[in-house]
């Protein structure tokens, strides 16, 4: 017989297998989803999640794909958050001090709670990365956020109401735009092809009968 | 966590771990590789396919559960709304809000048309959010579009639409500066040279990632763009049938509130499908890697319509979905795992394979290997083979596991299993739907002013797909289907909007003999009250 816990959800008990995940637990309940439910593996933040266990006094959140019920878990869904998304054009902006005052000047409001990186799902550290906003160094606020996953939960934490996905979306935008370096061997090779220069070798590929092509690929040179 | 059994394979594992790690396993002839697809791909289960007996495809075999929803009734029988008013009027309609139809809306919208996304669950709720591992692109000095070509013509056992391919990778290049171009970022070395590794069935290492969240870092950033654009997203809605003209052409879409069920009419001069793949369809039982709203919800409104589907009887397993813990059955690890020199082995700790042969045939080997009784069993009855992920460490140093695929480390952290010590359970997953509505070079169908992109089309990949091909599929042709889309809605006026195709493929239900028991398209999978997805 597999074993089961009760959990709360928004309140009311069910009962389920201890094996599912929190989202699987709310189907077995009998929950069809439309809202907090995305891809199902972790990528979307769409089923952000908040909780508290009978008994315990600490506040969690999570992502209800990927953790698992324990008995006498209250939970309740997070699955839309109202961030501040701004409107900005990606060819106007520049990686400077002025572009984050101008869209997200709130960032300056952060009192240091660290409420954001307590809360954060993936394990971030949110606070980290909005000092490196403020102080303009988007490389390193890019990399501390990359693995965001945009569910929300932090800014729902923030007492100065701070967006901080948005934030870190921008960053990253502005880190892959302006600040890595550019990649040489794309751009001779968009010129290459632009001129035509691939053209011949491609065709003369397509032109090649089906016995010959199945030849030339069951034989191509592999590189190590 | 993992159990006793387990623990003992693991022994075995870890004792010819190093030897493991530094041998080139040889790769297979092509008549051994025709070999283990015949005997263990799941597209050559006979009993899993059934004929089709009415649409354009009649005759053809389809996998049953497509082919129940292909004959399956509209949601609109004996319910057709009035069409008089419609509540959406725009140039370009895009159904789906992944990875193709927000790089279509981003180009329409370049076109200076009037573009509109519907989604049934949010902008960027998509199997592009999930792709991990990379994209494919020949920008190196030792590779060329004309290798790209051949391994991809090649991996697709030479079913593919050659125009497609050279689409495919002769864009790729200009598709990869587009994306640099709007801020996505990429693995690159401190001079701006791409770090690009192999996947399975490529000649030359030409996958470019970001870390293993390359299609969320794709996804996220196109997503910013729609909405820096202002360009309207209508999400949590589905759309369920198409709307043609007095004339035959598509225009338009009914669309459905998937919250309060209120149908909605969007009149379009023209139509692109960008609904993805299948996988929630879960055919043959098997688990995956999918996106919860992967229902082949395109192929069903194209087919209604009369737009004809080609190789809808291929579908990927990918070889390697997590097979343990259950908490993430099905889920997909990514293939820049193997791409990083991790290789598959058996329960007594045997490398079986190369394991950077194509998905097809790696996933039959994976297979064989069970059949074989080399499995590792799970003690929900499930089966596998190790995923040696340590050796990736051993192999480029400390410290690239968690810097190269850190969503693959916290998957398996949250179960306690560190792959940085510990391999990963691992059995084919459904992943990826080969085939798809039939396309021309403008991604238009046969139908006047429907358009079809990214997983939905068919054409690109012949009978398997590539890793790689597809995040760049959904580029290449998402854009190309904003191009071309935009380019005739100049010079389309829409007729009088008609539903007669209902009625029409009702009656040719009927006359095939065909009661449907259910309705189409399915939109979500049903996992009430259920265990198991």
């Amino acid at each position: 017989m597999e074993q089961m816990v009760n959990v709360f959800v928004m309140g009311k008990k069910y009962e389920v297998p201890a094996s599912l995940t929190i989202m699987k637990a709310l189907e077995y309940a009998g929950y069809k989803l439309v809202r907090g439910c995305g891809c199902r593996n972790g990528f979307c933040g769409a089923c952000a999640t908040i909780y508290r266990i009978k008994g315990d006094r600490e506040l969690h959140t999570c992502l209800a794909c990927s953790t698992q019920v324990v008995e006498g878990m209250y939970i309740t869904q997070l699955p839309f958050f109202p961030l501040i998304k701004e409107i900005y054009d990606i060819n106007e902006v520049r990686p400077d001090e002025t572009v984050m005052m101008k869209n997200y000047p709130e960032i300056y409001s952060c009192i240091g709670c660290n409420a954001c990186t307590n809360a954060c799902t993936q394990g971030l550290n949110v606070m980290q990365y909005i000092a490196y906003a403020q102080r303009a160094e988007y490389a390193k606020c890019a990399e501390e956020s990359f693995d965001c996953v945009m569910c929300g939960v932090c800014s729902s934490r923030c007492p100065a109401g701070i967006s901080h996905p948005q934030v870190a979306m921008l960053a990253r935008r502005l880190n892959g735009k302006y600040i890595e370096p550019k990649c040489q061997h794309l751009a001779d090779r968009v010129k290459e092809i632009e001129e035509g220069k691939c053209e011949e070798a491609i065709r003369a590929n397509m032109a090649l009968s089906d016995a010959e092509i199945r030849e030339k690929y069951n034989n191509r040179e592999i590189e190590k | 966590m993992y159990t006793e059994e387990m623990l003992e394979s693991i022994k075995k594992v870890e004792a010819k771990r190093a030897e493991n790690a530094a041998m080139e396993p040889r790769r297979m002839t092509a008549e051994e590789k025709d070999q283990v697809l015949k005997e263990n791909h799941p597209d050559y289960r006979e009993d899993q396919f059934d004929v089709l007996t009415v649409g354009p495809n009649k005759g053809e075999k389809a996998p049953k559960e497509l082919v129940k929803m292909l004959q399956s009734d509209s949601r609109l029988k004996d319910n057709l709304p009035d069409l008089s008013c419609p509540d959406y009027e725009t140039d370009v309609l895009i159904i789906g809000g992944g990875g193709a139809g927000a790089s279509a809306a981003i180009e329409a919208d370049n076109a200076g048309e009037k573009v509109m996304i519907v989604t049934k669950l949010r902008i960027g709720d998509a199997n592009t959010m999930m792709a991990e591992g990379g994209i494919q692109a020949a920008d190196k000095p030792n590779d060329s579009p004309a290798q790209h070509f051949l391994d991809c013509y090649g991996g697709g056992h030479f079913a593919a639409d050659k125009e497609l391919v050279y689409k495919l990778v002769t864009e790729a290049p200009e598709g990869i500066e587009w994306l640099q171009d709007l801020g996505v970022e990429f693995d690159k070395d401190a001079e701006g040279n791409m770090i690009t590794t192999h996947g399975g069935g490529t000649s030359r290492k030409r996958m470019h990632a970001a870390k293993d969240y390359s299609g969320a870092e794709i996804m996220r950033t196109l997503r910013d763009e729609v909405l820096n654009r202002k360009i309207p997203v209508v999400d949590f809605t589905s759309a369920i049938e198409l709307i043609m003209d007095d004339k035959g052409h598509c225009a338009g879409a009914v669309l459905m509130n998937m919250e309060t069920g209120e149908i909605l009419i969007a009149k379009a001069k023209v139509v692109i499908i960008a609904t993805g793949g299948a996988g929630r369809m879960h055919y043959q039982g098997f688990p995956t890697s999918n996106h919860y709203g992967a229902t082949a919800d395109g192929l069903v409104l194209a087919y209604r319509v009369g737009a004809p589907l080609r190789e809808q009887y291929t579908l990927q397993y990918h070889p390697t979905g997590a097979a343990f813990p259950e908490q993430i059955f099905g889920a997909l690890v990514t293939e820049k795992v193997r791409s990083l020199g991790a290789k598959l082995v058996n329960v007594d700790g045997e490398v079986f394979m190369n394991p950077l042969e194509t998905r097809d045939v790696t996933a039959s080997t994976v297979i064989r290997e069970c059949r074989r009784g080399k499995q590792v069993d799970t003690p929900t009855g499930g089966q596998g083979v190790w995923l040696d992920a340590p050796m990736i460490d051993i192999i480029h140093g400390e410290g690239t596991i968690e810097k190269r695929i850190p969503a693959m480390l916290r998957m398996f952290l949250k179960y306690g299993i560190d792959i940085r010590k510990q391999p990963m359970l691992i059995y084919p997953t459904l992943h990826y739907q080969n085939g798809g509505v039939k396309v021309g070079t403008d991604s238009q169908t046969c139908v006047e002013n429907l358009f079809v992109a990214g997983e939905a089309a068919g054409g690109v990949h012949g009978e398997n797909r590539l890793m790689g091909n597809s995040l760049l599929d959904v580029i290449v042709f998402g854009r190309n289907a904003g191009k071309y889309a935009a380019a005739k809605a100049k010079t389309v006026e829409v007729g009088k909007l008609t539903l007669d195709h209902v009625a029409k493929f009702e009656k040719e239900l009927a006359d095939a003999g065909i009661q449907p028991d259910e309705v189409s398209p399915k939109l979500l999978p049903d996992y009430t009250r259920k265990v198991n997805d």
